[in-house]
């Protein structure tokens, strides 16, 4: 089991560094800087002024002096300072972790409470009405894009109770922190909770058709528990692999909804600042949200020794 | 016999009425205003930007010399106001502006406003400092003072080296707060520090800017409000049901387009909404030393076949004007007569006559129906670029131009154009004062840094120099109107139209004009106020 683990993080860290590298080697690819957009902005040309700028921003230097002061920087704990609000790096990000981080976490809660027993009933029920019910659910929830869904929720919401779950300032109630949270969430987590529910529901007609099913079936054992202990846990290898590549591709779909619902998070942060070519906050973003996936992944496998003996043992 | 009729009752419903309505004028201190932001500006410097984006949350913290008067929709030299200047004086035939000072300001760290502060501010404009901007986008505004001198604490005069009358309306623009000397650049583009009503709280990039009112305001009393909040929305369509919700108070200035303000007076009728124009031109370059264009008689025939009330009717639902390179009357103070107007190339009512003299100058190029000119129309990848080059592309076909739409990141737009790596592309241009210097001296002239299509012609640069001078603002205009001829003419960079937007605020929201002229002067805020 150590070697697999060194191993794995090994594999980690691996990784990591050749994403720094394609980080920062394609943001520099991309047609336009910093300078030029600070000129856009100003509708201005002059070479020498740009020249100066370029300078100051260290943005003059090749691109490997540029990483190498990056990681050394890096590794010592100092991420630079933001080229747009000139305030360091960390200041930037810090404070935005904590909203992405509940937003993300609460919806992958809620699209693994919708996903998983819908699927697991969906299964048990095949072909019933019920089963036809939810398919058109998940299938609504694999098709209606997100930002689409956002704005319904958002137009419903105000008309329906006058609220706007939208962030404008900081929350005046514990109710409307919990909406702030909860309506953004359940729309962004829908997605996942459709996709889910899909492979919740073939992988546990998979199982339920396995021989010791039938067995547990044949020896009395109640229907809630051949279908949720015996059954679900057999089915939920592929659910969890799932389950953590959601989390991981969550980061897309925060973007959307973090724009309709106005959420000062990461990932629209992200988003205005590849538009601004502020390089410090985009390639250290980029690296965390590297970081967490690969970690994500991590934790994935771990839960696959865990749970399955033979990984550990092949291990 | 009416008032005798009147009774005692009508007559006391009336007072009650008047008392009322005098009350509810009466301004109101305290609350906090709430206007969303339509984005994140680049920094907080006012000197340094080059979009009202930037103007709006922070104009607020500044006092300039002088200002356009608030509460006077449309700017001009006759609205102009004393603010940190007491009274200003011209002598020296013209060549000297000195100011005398407000006593007793102070800036928001404490520190007392002199003279020296105005010199400086001037002198970082012209970038003679150690500590330089990153950005200058109006370094040209200040080509003509030679040197800014301080008499004492409280008097300034501005050394020029020829009259310039422009010159007080361009210090009076939102764009000409004045920078306090013991503050660094870098400290302004994040933190600023200014003398204005409204005390800086915090920039958040992507969430919020906050102002609180500065207790300390040397205009006592003022202003109203506690403080004003910008939540920063990026989203139009969240920011509107913020607006339609009561979230926020305010939209952000002219960002309200036709179809969207009868959708908050459907939603929220008790709204108050001004549609105005924004000054900001929409036009047309084209590389004139790049074959074919090198040609003047295509450059002629482009202008020819444009059809502005096409644009006018598709884009602005009718909201919007046909004009020179000045904005057009009567909101526009130098824009051409209608009549004038008519005469130019491409400002013709009847445009199938205007589009056959287009396609003669085209045959006589060369091109027609068996030989079509194929080109490319660059634009910035942005909805307001977009839209109408599409319009435009659909226009050239008329006169054998098959164009095609070569849509340009916003990161590579000025940089492909300071390149002149184009053709024929859509522009916008903003002018932050409706004044013939601003105009001519930023887009047209020789040398300037956003002169984008390199025009320059040493006989109009005169002619520039010699209105600047002209004091007598009727014979200024003639001479105004006959450059703006020529420009259009010179097919220099034909604008399109002039497009009009709207703001919108809710009814216990006072105190606020919405300018007719420009987009960029009117975000002082210290006379607003709630009626809460």
């Amino acid at each position: 089991m150590s070697g697999y683990l060194l191993r794995r993080v090994g594999l980690m860290l691996l990784t990591l560094f050749g994403i720094s590298i394609i980080i920062f080697v394609l943001l520099r690819l991309v047609p336009g800087n910093m300078v030029d957009i600070l000129f856009d902005s100003a509708g201005m040309v002059d070479p020498a002024e740009k020249t100066r700028i370029a300078a100051e921003l260290g943005l003059d230097k090749s691109i490997p002096e540029q990483y190498l002061v990056w990681m050394s920087g890096l590794l010592h704990g100092d991420l630079g300072f933001s080229y747009v609000s000139e305030k360091p790096t960390i200041e930037e990000i810090l404070p935005r972790i904590p909203v992405t981080g509940r937003l993300a976490l609460s919806a992958i809660g809620f699209a693994v409470l919708l996903g998983v027993p819908f699927g697991v009933i969906s299964a048990v029920r095949q072909n019933s009405g019920v089963d036809y019910g939810l398919r058109v659910l998940s299938l609504a929830g694999l098709s209606i894009p997100s930002f689409w869904l956002g704005l319904m929720v958002l137009m419903a919401f105000s008309a329906l109770t006058g609220k706007l779950p939208v962030y404008t300032e900081a929350p005046a109630s514990m109710l409307d922190a919990v909406l702030l949270v909860a309506v953004p969430a359940m729309t962004v987590g829908f997605r996942s909770s459709a996709l889910i529910m899909r492979l919740t529901r073939s992988a546990m007609l998979e199982v339920l058709r396995q021989d010791y099913v039938r067995t547990a079936r044949a020896k009395g054992a109640g229907a809630g528990r051949v279908n949720f202990h015996h059954a679900l846990r057999n089915a939920l290898l592929p659910v969890i692999t799932v389950i953590g590549l959601e989390t991981a591709f969550l980061i897309g779909g925060l973007i959307v909804t973090e724009t309709v619902f106005n959420i000062p998070g990461l990932a629209r942060f992200l988003v205005e600042s590849i538009r601004n070519r502020d390089y410090p906050i985009v390639q250290n973003l980029v690296m965390l949200t590297a970081f967490i996936v690969v970690s994500i992944n991590f934790a994935v496998d771990l839960l696959y020794a865990a749970l399955d003996p033979r990984i550990r043992l092949g291990a | 016999m009416a008032m005798k009729q009147l009774g005692l009752g009508g007559w006391a419903l009336a007072l009650t009425l008047a008392t009322s309505v005098a009350l509810a004028q009466t301004p109101k201190s305290g609350g906090t205003l709430k206007i969303y932001q339509r984005d994140s500006p680049a920094s907080a410097s006012i000197h340094e930007e080059a979009t009202f984006s930037n103007n709006v949350p922070f104009m607020g913290i500044f006092n300039n010399l002088v200002i356009f008067d608030q509460h006077i929709a449309q700017n001009s030299p006759d609205t102009i106001r004393p603010e940190l200047a007491d009274s200003w004086a011209w002598g020296d035939g013209g060549k000297t502006l000195t100011f005398k000072l407000h006593p007793g300001v102070k800036w928001h760290d404490g520190k007392p406003f002199t003279a020296n502060d105005v010199k400086c501010t001037i002198d970082l404009l012209q970038g003679k400092l150690a500590d330089k901007f990153r950005k200058n986008p109006r370094k040209s505004w200040y080509d003509n003072v030679q040197a800014v001198v301080p008499n004492g604490d409280l008097e300034v005069a501005f050394k020029l080296g020829r009259p310039q009358p422009s010159l007080l309306s361009m210090l009076a623009s939102g764009y000409s707060p004045i920078y306090p000397c013991h503050v660094s650049t870098a400290k302004m583009r994040t933190a600023p520090i200014g003398t204005g009503p409204f005390k800086f709280v915090e920039f958040k990039q992507n969430e919020d800017i906050k102002l609180a009112r500065n207790p300390d305001y040397w205009r006592a009393g003022k202003p109203y409000l506690d403080a004003i909040e910008f939540p920063i929305i990026t989203n139009r369509a969240t920011a509107m049901l913020a607006f339609m919700s009561g979230k926020v108070d305010m939209t952000m200035p002219t960002e309200v387009t036709q179809a969207i303000r009868r959708d908050i007076l459907k939603q929220a009728p008790k709204s108050v909404c001004v549609t105005a124009p924004t000054n900001v031109g929409l036009n047309l370059i084209v590389n004139r030393n790049k074959p074919p264009f090198d040609n003047a008689d295509l450059r002629h025939a482009m202008a020819l076949t444009i059809d502005r009330k096409a644009f006018i009717d598709i884009l602005f639902e009718g909201e919007a004007d046909m004009g020179g390179a000045l904005l057009p009357q009567p909101e526009g103070i130098w824009g051409m007569p209608k009549d004038m107007l008519a005469t130019l190339p491409g400002y013709s009512p009847d445009i199938t006559a205007s589009r056959t003299a287009a396609k003669a100058l085209m045959a006589k190029a060369g091109y027609g129906p068996d030989k079509h000119l194929a080109i490319k129309v660059s634009t910035r990848n942005i909805a307001t670029y977009r839209d109408p080059a599409v319009i435009l592309l659909d226009q050239l076909k008329e006169i054998y131009i098959d164009a095609e739409l070569d849509v340009v990141e916003t990161s590579v737009w000025f940089g492909k154009i300071d390149r002149k790596d184009y053709t024929v592309g859509m522009n916008l241009t903003g002018n932050a004062v409706d004044d013939p210097d601003q105009s001519f001296y930023e887009n047209y002239a020789c040398g300037s840094e956003r002169n984008v299509t390199g025009y320059c012609s040493p006989e109009l640069q005169k002619q520039f120099d010699a209105q600047s001078q002209e004091t007598d603002t009727a014979k200024r205009k003639q001479m105004v109107w006959s450059i703006d001829a020529q420009l259009q003419n010179d097919v220099a960079r034909p604008t399109i139209v002039y497009g009009r937007a709207a703001t919108c605020w809710a009814p216990d929201v006072h105190g606020y004009t919405a300018m007719t002229n420009t987009s960029y002067n009117g975000y002082r805020f210290e006379d607003m106020w709630l009626d809460r």
